[in-house]
């Protein structure tokens, strides 16, 4: 209960300092609705389904490494320290995966809205799907980099080995999304997509579990 | 005699193999035609890989209790070693796709998996040397080295099963599995694995002796 309790307190900080400087969230849409702006202005019309499909998990797969490394790596030495003194490191985790599980939500929620919305030629015949797949992405993208952010924030040199580390790991769980994502494009029935999401959900378990088991190795300096 | 045995049993296996697997009969099966010899040559590299991995899997979680160098640098050898049978698994592979099915590279599942789990360990490598304290090298890399390992065995062996794959026995195409894999590959398949994975082994523990007298070395 112990654990309980300091989850609730880490992350009710994480949300307050969030909610006075507003400067991740903002940041972090900024750049996704740029990005799709951007795509936007470069594509002018995507070709057929997949490619929507494929350029929707790519923008948001660097905007959520951009979202979630800042967990980890915009702490001073001296605030790390001192949530260390206070809580478990096992609340220290749990409570910066879940706040960054509901920022992703946040954003992509966003995201997905403004990219339907601007290409809105190939919006997906089964949204409650799609939003599925979406809300399953925002959890693997956050209990993965989290973590990752942590290992890179330890060895001390942010962004390039944040992607670095990321990336191979990611991939697995992205070729999942997409799949997963595609078969709400294509309005498939439900019953061919439980296989992926059983494989999201195992694999987000199987992530979890290791970085309980590893951070407070990680965490000791 | 104690000591080598097992170098000896690897290197005879090795050269049976690669005599026999040339010379020996194999089933004729469409498609595959007596390419199906690459079985012998390309599976055993993964046999090895994954060996070594799960080796310096082994001694990432053993360093991170017993904070030695000893299992640091066992840890990251056994990688080092692991990653060239990778490399050679590939290799083998595209040189026999080029042949079977026209490309080096045919975007099939399992190639890209494959080469995606051996990105893993090159940023591994990379992560290593981002670090130039000793000891937190050896604690941060042993810790992405355990929390990528899962990854790796999702990669190479759950997810290809959910996709259809090029590969011989996989979508319906003539392969070795149970059915076809008859008596004849079977004496030389079996013995080309084993041996393959002590001679990894070998070239592993070959590394780890280096590298340890070049550590004492710096040292004094």
């Amino acid at each position: 209960m112990q654990l309980a309790k300091e989850v609730k307190y880490l992350i009710h900080k994480e949300v307050l300092l969030e909610w006075r400087s507003k400067y991740t969230i903002n940041g972090v849409l900024l750049y996704v609705v740029s990005t799709i702006f951007t795509c936007y202005l470069s594509f002018v019309s995507l070709g057929d389904k997949l490619t929507w499909n494929a350029l929707f998990w790519i923008i948001m797969l660097f905007a959520s490494i951009n979202g979630v490394s800042k967990s980890f790596l915009q702490e001073t030495k001296g605030q790390q320290l001192y949530s260390y003194i206070l809580a478990s490191p096992a609340a220290v985790l749990i409570s910066k995966t879940v706040y960054n599980t509901l920022l992703m939500l946040v954003l992509t929620t966003i995201a997905l809205g403004f990219y339907t919305l601007v290409f809105d030629s190939f919006t997906p015949p089964d949204l409650v799907m799609y939003y599925i797949a979406v809300v399953l992405g925002s959890l693997s993208f956050s209990t993965v980099f989290t973590m990752v952010s942590a290992i890179a924030s330890k060895a001390g040199n942010g962004g390039m080995l944040m992607a670095i580390l990321s990336f191979p790991i990611i991939i697995p769980v992205l070729i999942l999304l997409i799949k997963l994502a595609k078969n709400a494009v294509d309005g498939l029935p439900w019953e061919n997509s439980y296989d992926e999401i059983a494989m999201l959900l195992v694999v987000n378990v199987l992530m979890v579990a290791t970085s309980l088991l590893l951070f407070p190795y990680l965490w000791r300096d | 005699m104690n000591k080598t045995w097992w170098k000896i049993l690897g290197s005879v296996l090795v050269i049976y193999t690669a005599i026999a697997g040339l010379l020996l009969g194999v089933p004729h099966l469409a498609i595959l035609n007596e390419t199906i010899r690459n079985l012998y040559f390309h599976v055993p590299m993964w046999f090895a890989m994954i060996v070594l991995f799960s080796i310096s899997v082994f001694y990432s979680v053993k360093s991170l209790s017993s904070k030695s160098e000893i299992d640091d640098i066992k840890a990251v050898e056994s990688v080092n070693a692991g990653i060239v049978f990778g490399v050679l698994g590939l290799v083998t592979g595209a040189i026999w796709a080029k042949y079977t099915w026209g490309q080096f590279w045919s975007f099939d599942p399992k190639q890209n998996f494959a080469a995606i789990s051996i990105l893993l360990y090159f940023a591994y490598l990379i992560l290593r040397n981002a670090i130039d304290e000793e000891q937190k090298r050896a604690k941060i890399s042993a810790i992405y080295n355990i929390f990528a390992f899962p990854m790796m065995v999702v990669l190479l062996f759950v997810l290809p099963r959910l996709k259809d794959s090029l590969h011989p026995g996989n979508g319906g195409n003539p392969g070795f599995n149970s059915y076809d894999l008859d008596s004849r590959m079977r004496m030389v398949f079996y013995p080309a694995c084993l041996g393959w994975i002590l001679i990894g082994y070998w070239v592993y523990t070959i590394r780890f002796r280096i590298r340890n007298i070049e550590n004492k070395q710096q040292h004094n």
